[in-house]
């Protein structure tokens, strides 16, 4: 509000303000197909420069150029500046094009953008993850995160579900993190075939076998709405308050910046003030239907 | 088909955490129809359409729930793990299985006749109505995942 | 001294003094002409593009202009169209992307060749609505360049109302009629018999300076007067009111209010109210590659929180019906702006009662809405529900 007065022209907001929404140029470096629909890209700037710092949970805004223009979380390790992590399902004409994108070839990203888990908050907690589906991509950043500092929270638990043995991101790493003594990671998926010998539910049903203590717990969920929402009633029947629970939530995004006005959820710009939000705060929002 | 391994105690059975807490008076007229089974990984525990005379509580292992057609793989839809139960068509009529139930990893369950039961939950009706008050919200809880799996909660 | 602060007067003959000043100082006067039997905002050349003697009348759904023998230059109220179309225009280049060869690309922001905006005319609750755009343009954390380059070169003319319409309720929003801030010159149309004049109120040292060649005289303590009855007169003659006590708590509490489905029920989606609401700033991005994609156009154009496809996900729309879209719009304008700008989203124009085909009047559905309201709370101390 800094910039606008009670003159007939709002105050120079700063010299030198270039197009609000360019983005910059990146070229693939690696891309893996992690499942039938989705692949995970590494991207380095293709000139020179630096790539911003970002806060695990952010977005980036991503194109081929000519394509169109859609928001990805941001999946790279915090601890490995210098390169983008997105990673993309092919859903419609922009995703598609993005996921399918080869190394060498260039993409414009703008970003990050939004604001991310509250990493702050787990320090001296036990922690509860629960990501369903694609849900994984915005909080691998947070997972290494913590993993890193593993000193420095409490107990640390994941828990991951999918729809089916086939649909799980990240596997080569998410088979080394579910070696890890220092962290439980529990996957689980909602039909598969005889070749799983892993669990087969919802995640809500992995939620009793946790450990944490629930009085000193965050938990940070991210997936479909009705996961989350059920997933967080799991965790408050378990003693969770409900202020220690996070949500990572999901609409449209076009700009990045709250000036389009899509990503409306009532009082919340989703790209502005979200799109990690306490769950206190959203979860009368998410119980109206079309809001 | 494993074998019972040996007989088993009321205190045993109060172990498993459906059965904790339950009247001895209950769980005294059902130690005598339980035992404790072994499976290795891979064991068939249960066909769908068998005759269903059993309740299973599983104590160690994972057991997985399959359904399937000729022209289709088998197709897990539910594990069961650690503290949990399965099979409850003991109770229901024509007391049938309606999965396949399999042992995913070596599993070591309590398994209780079911017409025994079924008699000592009709004789003991307050104990009757706490197992049940135990029994109804975990079948609650799988018709919910169900739902969801139906939902196709994480589709593209 | 032409200072801010001083009020002056000029003869309505030396109207076409004042464009002249304004052209001098190398605007591009912006106001009211006659087109298609409404008045528009359009270029200003001379007196004779002003819409001189005309006046509308407005009601839910129905606007007609009608011939007044005072010919007053402003003798309207406000029209369908608004001055967001000039800082946020309905298309607009955000910028073209060059492949620079396979490597890389150069981003480069649309020419900036527009000369500066003099807006004539804007009444108080179009400066109020212009600044709320402000708020949501360049306000926040991230200007946007375009609106910020547009805004800080405009030159605010306002006029005071003399006159209410029939769909106006700024009393009731807090934005007029009187003009209080945000202008460089203020005009007020003074007409009685034997007289046509302008009083003006001079804001800013850029109104200052537009007034240099205007033959004027100071004005008196009676010009002031007839000023000020004049905007007292308007803000009499509001043809509508809105309670906004506690509006954001009301509407918040009342998402799943039974009056949505019936508001939804007449609703058409049309967008019209959306697209004549001065504060209304959603849009949408698209780009425009030429065929080989080495350049491509980003542009932005408005859009519509009532169009199906605003609040499109992967599998279909959130607000997949009509009510939904209703109360989208509605709880946004007058309850979560605030949360969101700090403020209101309405300034009480009337534009969205007057242009909706079926003249659905927000003012009585938010009047709807508190019935139902107070039918579903007990009252403080009675029995919970």
């Amino acid at each position: 509000m800094s910039t606008v007065r009670d003159g007939p022209r709002p105050v120079d907001p700063g010299p030198g303000i270039g197009p609000t929404l360019a983005p910059e140029p990146y070229t693939v470096w690696s891309r893996t197909q992690d499942t039938r629909d989705t692949a995970t890209l590494v991207l380095a700037p293709s000139r020179t420069g630096s790539v911003p710092a970002f806060e695990p949970g952010q977005f980036n805004m991503l194109s081929v150029p000519g394509r169109g223009e859609v928001a990805i979380s941001i999946s790279g390790d915090p601890g490995r500046p210098g390169e983008w992590v997105h990673t993309v399902r092919s859903l419609g004409l922009a995703t598609q094009a993005i996921a399918g994108a080869t190394p060498g070839s260039l993409l414009a990203v703008r970003g990050p953008y939004g604001r991310g888990w509250p990493v702050d908050r787990a320090w001296g907690k036990d922690v509860v993850i629960v990501a369903g589906g694609v849900g994984l991509a915005p909080v691998r950043p947070l997972i290494l995160e913590l993993l890193r500092h593993r000193d420095r929270v409490g107990r640390l638990e994941v828990i991951y579900g999918a729809r089916t043995p086939d649909d799980l991101l990240y596997a080569p790493e998410l088979a080394g993190w579910r070696h890890r003594t220092d962290a439980r990671f529990q996957v689980t998926v909602d039909a598969a075939g005889r070749e799983w010998y892993g669990d087969v539910g919802l995640v809500t049903q992995r939620v009793p076998d946790a450990r944490f203590d629930a009085a000193n717990t965050v938990a940070f969920l991210c997936g479909p709405e009705i996961m989350m929402r059920l997933t967080a009633e799991a965790l408050e029947s378990r003693g969770v308050p409900r202020p220690a629970i996070w949500v990572s939530l999901e609409r449209t995004m076009q700009c990045g910046i709250g000036l389009c006005g899509h990503c409306q959820l009532g009082p919340y710009l989703l790209c502005r003030d979200g799109p990690v939000l306490p769950y206190a705060d959203v979860a009368p929002l998410l119980r109206i239907r079309g809001l | 088909m494993s074998d019972p391994v040996r007989p088993i105690t009321t205190a045993e059975l109060e172990r498993h955490p459906f059965l904790k807490g339950l009247s001895g008076a209950l769980l005294q007229a059902l130690v005598a129809s339980s035992e404790r089974r072994e499976y290795a990984t891979g064991h068939s525990i249960a066909r769908e359409g068998d005759p269903a005379r059993e309740f299973f509580l599983v104590e160690v292992g994972k057991v997985g729930l399959e359904i399937a057609d000729p022209d289709r793989p088998p197709l897990t839809v539910l594990t069961v793990g650690p503290g949990e139960v399965f099979g409850w068509s003991w109770l229901v009529a024509p007391h049938r299985w309606r999965v396949d139930a399999r042992a995913l990893k070596p599993t070591r369950a309590l398994v209780i006749a079911g017409a025994a039961l079924r008699e000592a939950l009709e004789a003991h009706p307050a104990d009757g109505y706490r197992f049940l008050h135990r029994l109804v919200p975990i079948l609650a809880q799988r018709l919910d995942a169900t739902r969801l799996q139906v939902f196709d909660v994480y589709r593209p | 001294m032409i200072e801010p602060g001083s009020s002056w007067v000029f003869p309505r003959a030396e109207f076409p003094s004042l464009l002249a000043g304004l052209e001098r100082a190398g605007y591009r006067v912006v106001g009211p002409t006659v087109r298609d039997g409404a008045i528009v905002y359009g270029t200003i050349r001379s007196v004779g593009d002003l819409p001189e003697g005309w006046t509308d009348r407005q009601e839910a759904g129905t606007y007609r202009l009608a011939k007044r023998d005072d010919g007053a230059l402003f003798g309207y109220n406000v029209g369908p169209h608004s001055w967001k179309k000039y800082l946020f225009p309905p298309r607009e280049q955000l910028f073209t992307l060059r492949r620079d060869g396979s490597a890389s690309f150069e981003v480069t922001p649309p020419p900036d060749d527009e000369p500066p905006l003099a807006f004539l005319g804007i009444r108080a609750c179009e400066i109020a609505a212009m600044r709320i755009q402000d708020r949501v343009f360049v306000g926040g954390g991230t200007p946007d360049a375009g609106y910020a380059r547009r805004a800080r070169s405009r030159l605010v003319v306002a006029v005071q109302c003399g006159q209410a319409g029939g769909t106006c309720f700024c009393v009731s929003m807090g934005t007029g009629p009187a003009v209080r801030a945000g202008y460089d010159l203020s005009l007020t149309e003074l007409i009685e018999p034997g007289r046509h004049d302008f009083l003006v109120q001079v804001g800013t040292p850029e109104g200052a300076g537009v007034l240099a060649d205007v033959p004027m005289r100071p004005a008196t303590p009676a010009d002031l007067s007839a000023g000020e009855a004049r905007v007292a007169r308007a803000a009499q003659s509001m043809g509508r009111t809105m309670d906004t006590t506690g509006v954001h708590e009301v509407l918040l509490r009342n998402l799943e209010s039974p009056v949505w489905e019936d508001v939804g029920r007449r609703c058409l989606a049309c967008t019209n109210c959306t697209l004549a609401c001065p504060t209304c700033f959603c849009h949408s991005t698209e780009e425009v590659p030429d065929l080989s994609a080495e350049r491509v156009e980003r542009w932005r154009r408005w859009d519509s929180c009532f169009n199906l496809s605003f609040s499109e996900l992967h599998n279909g729309s959130v607000r997949a019906t009509v009510p939904a879209r209703y109360r989208q719009w509605l709880t946004h304008k007058l309850a979560t702006w605030f949360d969101q700008f700090g403020s209101s989203g309405c300034v009480g124009c009337g534009r969205c009662v007057t242009w909706c085909p079926v003249g659905i009047d927000l003012t009585a559905e938010v009047r709807a809405i508190r019935a139902a309201d107070a039918r579903a709370v007990p009252p403080e101390g009675g029995p919970a529900p």
